[in-house]
C-alpha cells in the first residue's frame, strides 16, 4: 500500500503539479490568441512578445518596489506591480492596436496580412523589451518559496517521496482559475460579452444588429491584455523571465489554443493542459514509479522514458502538427467564442 | 520614375552602401557582409518563390536552411570508421527496420478500408503497430546510438560524413530539402494560410531539436568545426609570391590580402548560383507555368474551375522554393566552414528572410535580391550605427550616468527594433515593397 502511495507521490510531484501550474500559463496565454482569433481574425505573432511586455513592466515595478521596502508578505510583491503591469500592457496593445492593426481592418486585408503585420510588430516589441531591460535572465521572485516542502511532507506521512508545491505554483492556479471564471462570465452573462459573440460569430448580421465593432475590438483587446500579462508574469515568476523564451513560447500557446480549437475558449484551456501534460508524461522517468509497482524481480533497468527530456518542447508541436492534419478543428471544434 | 530606373537606383544605393563600408569599416567587413548578402538574398528568393508566387506562408524556413547545413556536414567531413565499426551497421538495422513498420502501418491502413464504419479497431490496430514498431526501433537502434556516441566524444562521436568535396552538398541539400518538403507539403498544404504558417513554424523547431539532440548524426550541440573548404585557405596563400606582390602593389598588409582574397573567391561561387537562380527563376515567372501560378495565387477557386490542379501546383512550388532555401543553407555551412545547430533561431533565419521578402517586394524577383541585400546589410550595420546614434545622443549627458551606461550597453537590441519598424512601415505605406511585382 505505502509502495502505491508512493508511486502516486511521485507522479503527483513530478507530473500533476507542474503540469497544473505549465497548463494554466499555457490556457492563459491560448485563452488571449483565441478572442483575437476570433474577433480579430487573425493569429497575433506578436502575442509572445506582448507577454513578455507585460511581465517585463511587472518586473520594473516589482524592483521599484522592493527598492522602496514594500513587500506582499509571504506573497511575492509581483502579485502588487501586477495591476501596473496590466494597465501598461492595454495601453501597449491599444496603441498598437490604432496605430499597426486598425488600419488593415479598415481595409479589410486578408488574415495572411495581419499575421505578417503582427510578425514586423513581434520585431519591435522583441527588440524595445531587449532595449529596455536586456536579454538576459531577470530574478524578482521574493516572499515564502514554497507552500509544502519536501521534507516536511516526508515527515507529515512518513513516505519515502516527498510533495513540493513551490508558492508560485499555488498562485499561478488560484490565480489561472479566477481569471477564466472571470472571462466566462463575463462572455456569457455581459451585455459586452455577449455582444462580443455574436460579432465573432456572425460579423455583419452583429453589425445590422446595432453593435458597435470598435467597442467590441477595444474590449477583446481589454481582456486579452490582462490574460496575457497574467500569463507572462506568471511564467517569469515560476521559470525565470527571459525574453528570449517568449518567443519560444509562442509556439506551444498556438499548439494549445489550435488544440483545442482555435475560436474557443474552452478549447484554449482544455488545449493548455493536454500540451502541459503530454510534454510531462510522455518525457518523465517512470522508472522509480514502476520500482514501487512491480515485484523487485521486475525492476527496470533503463530509465523507461518514452522520449528523452530534450524532447519535451519539440512534443507540443508535433502535437500540433497532428491535429492539424487529423482534426484541424480541434478538440472543442470552434471558430466562435 | 519608371520600374527599371527604380531597379537600377536602389542597387546603386546598395553598392554605395558596401563601398563607404570599405572605406570606412574596412573591406574585409564589407566583402563579409557582401557574401551574407548573397547568400541571404537567395532564401529571400526561395522564399519569394513561395509567397510572391503563389501565395504559400511558409514559416519553416530555418528547417530547410538547416537540413541543407546539416548536408554540408555529411557531404564533405570524413567517414568516422571506429563509429560505423562500433554501431553504425547497426543503426542502419534500426532504420531499416523504421522502414518496415512505416511500411506494415500504411499496407494496414489501406488494408483495412473497409472497417471505415469501425474505425476504433482501426486506430486501435495502427496504434499496436506503431507502439510495436517504435519499442523494436528503441530497442536496436538505442545501443547502436549510444555505442557511436561514446567514439571520442570529444572529437568525434558521430558517423562522420562522406568524405565528398563540399561543393557537391549545394546539390544534396537542395535535394534533401526538397525531399522534406514533399513529405511535409503533402500533410500541410491542405491547411488554411494561418494554419500553414504555424504549421510549418512548429515542423522547422522540430527539425532542429532532432539535429540538436541526434548527436551520432552531426554531433548535436557539440558542433561540427573544420569542414573542408572549397576554396584556399589563408595561410597557403600567405606563402605564395603572387600574393605577396599583390599586397605590396596594393600597400595592404599580406593576412587581409590573403583574407580578401578567399572573400572574393566565395563571393564568385555565390554570385554564380545566385545569377544562375535568378534567371531560372525570371524565365518561369515569365512562363505559361509562372502565369498559371499567379492565377492560382490571386483566385483559388476560379484556377481550379479554369481545371487548374491546385493541390499538385502548391506542393510542387513549395519543393522548389524549399530546394533552394537548403541551397542556401549549405551554402551558408560552406562559408562558415562549421555547423552549428543551436544557432538556427526563428528570428534570423525564418522571421528575418521574411522581412526581406516583404521590404524588397514580394512577387518580384529583383525585390527579393535587393531586400536581402539591405535588410542583411542593416542587420549587420544597425549595431555600429545603433551604437554610433546613441552615442550622439547622449553627447550631453554626464560620462557617469546610469541612464547612459544603460542605453549604451543596449544598443545592440535597436536593429530588431530597426526591422519591426522597417517592416511596419513598408507594409503600412508601400505593401508592394521597394520594387512592386511587375503588371502583366
Amino acid at each position: 500500500m505505502t509502495d502505491v502511495l508512493n508511486a502516486i507521490v511521485l507522479i503527483t510531484n513530478f507530473v500533476l503539479v507542474p503540469g497544473f501550474t505549465y497548463g494554466s500559463q499555457l490556457a492563459l496565454g491560448a485563452l488571449g490568441i483565441t478572442m483575437i482569433y476570433s474577433v480579430l481574425r487573425f493569429s497575433n505573432f506578436a502575442h509572445g512578445e506582448m507577454m513578455s511586455f507585460g511581465a517585463m513592466i511587472t518586473i520594473l515595478i516589482t524592483w521599484w518596489m522592493q527598492s522602496h521596502g514594500i513587500s506582499f508578505g509571504v506573497l511575492p510583491t509581483a502579485l502588487l506591480a501586477l495591476p501596473f503591469g496590466i494597465l501598461a500592457t492595454i495601453i501597449l496593445v491599444l496603441t498598437a492596436d490604432k496605430m499597426v492593426f486598425k488600419y488593415y481592418r479598415s481595409i479589410k486585408a486578408p488574415p495572411v496580412t495581419l499575421l505578417i503585420v503582427s510578425m514586423g510588430l513581434m520585431f519591435f516589441l522583441g527588440g524595445l523589451i531587449r532595449f529596455i531591460i536586456g536579454p538576459n535572465d531577470q530574478r524578482f521572485f521574493d516572499g515564502e518559496r514554497f507552500i509544502i516542502k519536501a521534507r516536511s511532507f516526508k515527515q507529515m506521512t512518513g513516505l519515502n517521496e516527498g510533495l513540493a508545491i513551490k508558492t508560485t505554483q499555488g498562485i499561478t492556479v488560484v490565480l489561472a482559475v479566477a481569471m477564466v471564471a472571470f472571462v466566462f462570465w463575463f462572455l456569457t452573462y455581459t451585455r459586452t460579452g455577449k455582444s462580443m459573440r455574436a460579432y465573432s460569430n456572425n460579423e455583419d448580421l452583429a453589425l445590422l444588429s446595432g453593435i458597435n465593432p470598435e467597442r467590441v475590438v477595444l474590449v477583446t483587446w481589454v481582456i486579452t491584455a490582462v490574460l496575457i500579462t497574467l500569463a507572462g508574469t506568471l511564467y517569469g515568476l515560476d521559470k525565470s523571465y527571459k525574453p528570449f523564451t517568449y518567443l519560444s513560447l509562442l509556439l506551444p500557446i498556438f499548439a494549445s489554443a489550435i488544440v483545442g480549437g482555435i475560436g474557443s475558449p474552452i478549447g484554449a484551456i482544455l488545449g493548455g493542459f493536454v500540451i502541459a501534460f503530454s510534454e510531462l508524461f510522455v518525457t518523465f522517468a517512470y522508472k522509480r514509479v514502476l520500482g514501487y509497482l512491480l515485484p523487485e524481480q521486475m525492476e527496470p533497468d533503463g530509465l523507461m522514458q518514452l522520449l528523452s527530456t530534450d524532447y519535451k518542447i519539440a512534443l507540443s508541436f508535433v502535437i500540433l502538427v497532428l491535429v492539424l492534419i487529423i482534426r484541424p478543428t480541434g478538440i472543442a471544434g470552434g471558430k466562435t467564442l | 520614375m519608371s520600374s527599371r530606373m527604380r531597379i537600377f537606383s536602389v542597387f546603386f544605393v546598395m553598392a554605395a552602401l558596401l563601398v563607404i563600408v570599405g572605406m570606412y569599416q574596412s573591406w574585409n567587413v564589407a566583402f563579409s557582409i557582401l557574401n551574407l548578402c548573397v547568400i541571404s538574398s537567395i532564401m529571400a528568393l526561395g522564399v519569394n518563390v513561395q509567397w510572391g508566387y503563389a501565395g504559400l506562408v511558409n514559416f519553416g524556413v530555418m528547417g530547410f536552411v538547416a537540413v541543407g547545413g546539416l548536408a554540408g556536414v555529411i557531404v564533405s567531413m570524413p567517414p568516422v570508421e571506429a563509429a560505423w565499426a562500433a554501431g553504425g551497421v547497426q543503426l542502419m538495422g534500426g532504420f531499416a527496420v523504421m522502414g518496415l513498420v512505416i511500411l506494415a502501418a500504411t499496407i494496414f491502413w489501406k488494408k483495412t478500408a473497409h472497417l471505415k464504419n469501425t474505425p476504433r479497431k482501426r486506430y486501435l490496430g495502427m496504434a499496436g503497430i506503431i507502439i510495436l514498431g517504435y519499442a523494436l526501433y528503441r530497442f536496436i537502434a538505442d545501443p547502436a546510438i549510444d555505442a557511436i556516441e561514446a567514439v571520442e566524444p570529444a572529437m568525434t562521436g558521430y558517423l562522420g560524413g562522406l568524405g565528398l568535396p563540399i561543393l557537391f552538398s549545394w546539390i544534396v541539400g537542395a535535394i534533401a530539402a526538397g525531399l522534406i518538403a514533399m513529405l511535409i507539403g503533402r500533410i500541410a498544404l491542405g491547411l488554411r494560410s494561418d494554419y500553414l504558417a504555424i504549421a510549418t513554424l512548429g515542423i522547422s523547431e522540430i527539425i532542429i531539436y532532432v539535429i540538436k539532440n541526434e548527436d551520432w548524426m552531426a554531433r548535436g550541440v557539440k558542433n561540427v568545426n573544420g569542414l573542408p573548404r572549397p576554396v584556399p585557405y589563408e595561410l597557403d596563400l600567405q606563402k605564395e609570391a603572387w600574393v605577396n606582390s599583390l599586397a605590396d602593389s596594393m600597400n595592404y598588409s599580406v593576412i587581409n590580402t590573403s583574407s580578401l582574397i578567399v572573400k572574393i573567391s566565395y563571393l564568385m561561387l555565390f554570385v554564380a548560383v545566385l545569377i544562375g537562380l535568378f534567371i531560372l527563376a525570371e524565365k518561369a515567372l515569365r512562363s505559361p507555368w509562372g502565369r498559371m501560378m499567379r492565377a492560382i495565387r490571386d483566385n483559388e477557386v476560379a484556377a481550379e474551375a479554369m481545371g487548374k490542379d491546385v493541390k499538385s501546383r502548391h506542393l510542387q512550388i513549395f519543393i522548389i522554393g524549399s530546394a533552394v532555401l537548403g541551397l542556401a543553407g549549405a551554402m551558408l555551412t560552406t562559408l562558415d566552414g562549421q555547423f552549428t545547430p543551436a544557432s538556427y533561431q526563428p528570428l534570423r533565419y525564418t522571421f528575418l528572410i521574411w522581412v526581406m521578402v516583404i521590404v524588397g517586394g514580394s512577387g518580384n524577383n529583383y525585390g527579393s535580391i535587393i531586400g536581402g541585400f539591405i535588410i542583411w546589410f542593416f542587420w549587420i550595420e544597425a549595431e555600429p550605427l545603433g551604437l554610433w546614434l546613441i552615442e550622439f545622443l547622449t553627447s550631453g549627458m554626464s560620462a557617469d550616468s546610469a541612464l547612459k551606461a544603460h542605453l549604451l550597453e543596449s544598443a545592440a537590441h535597436t536593429r530588431l527594433m530597426t526591422m519591426g519598424l522597417i517592416m511596419m512601415l513598408v507594409l503600412r505605406f508601400a505593401p508592394k515593397g521597394l520594387i512592386p511585382e511587375a503588371k502583366r
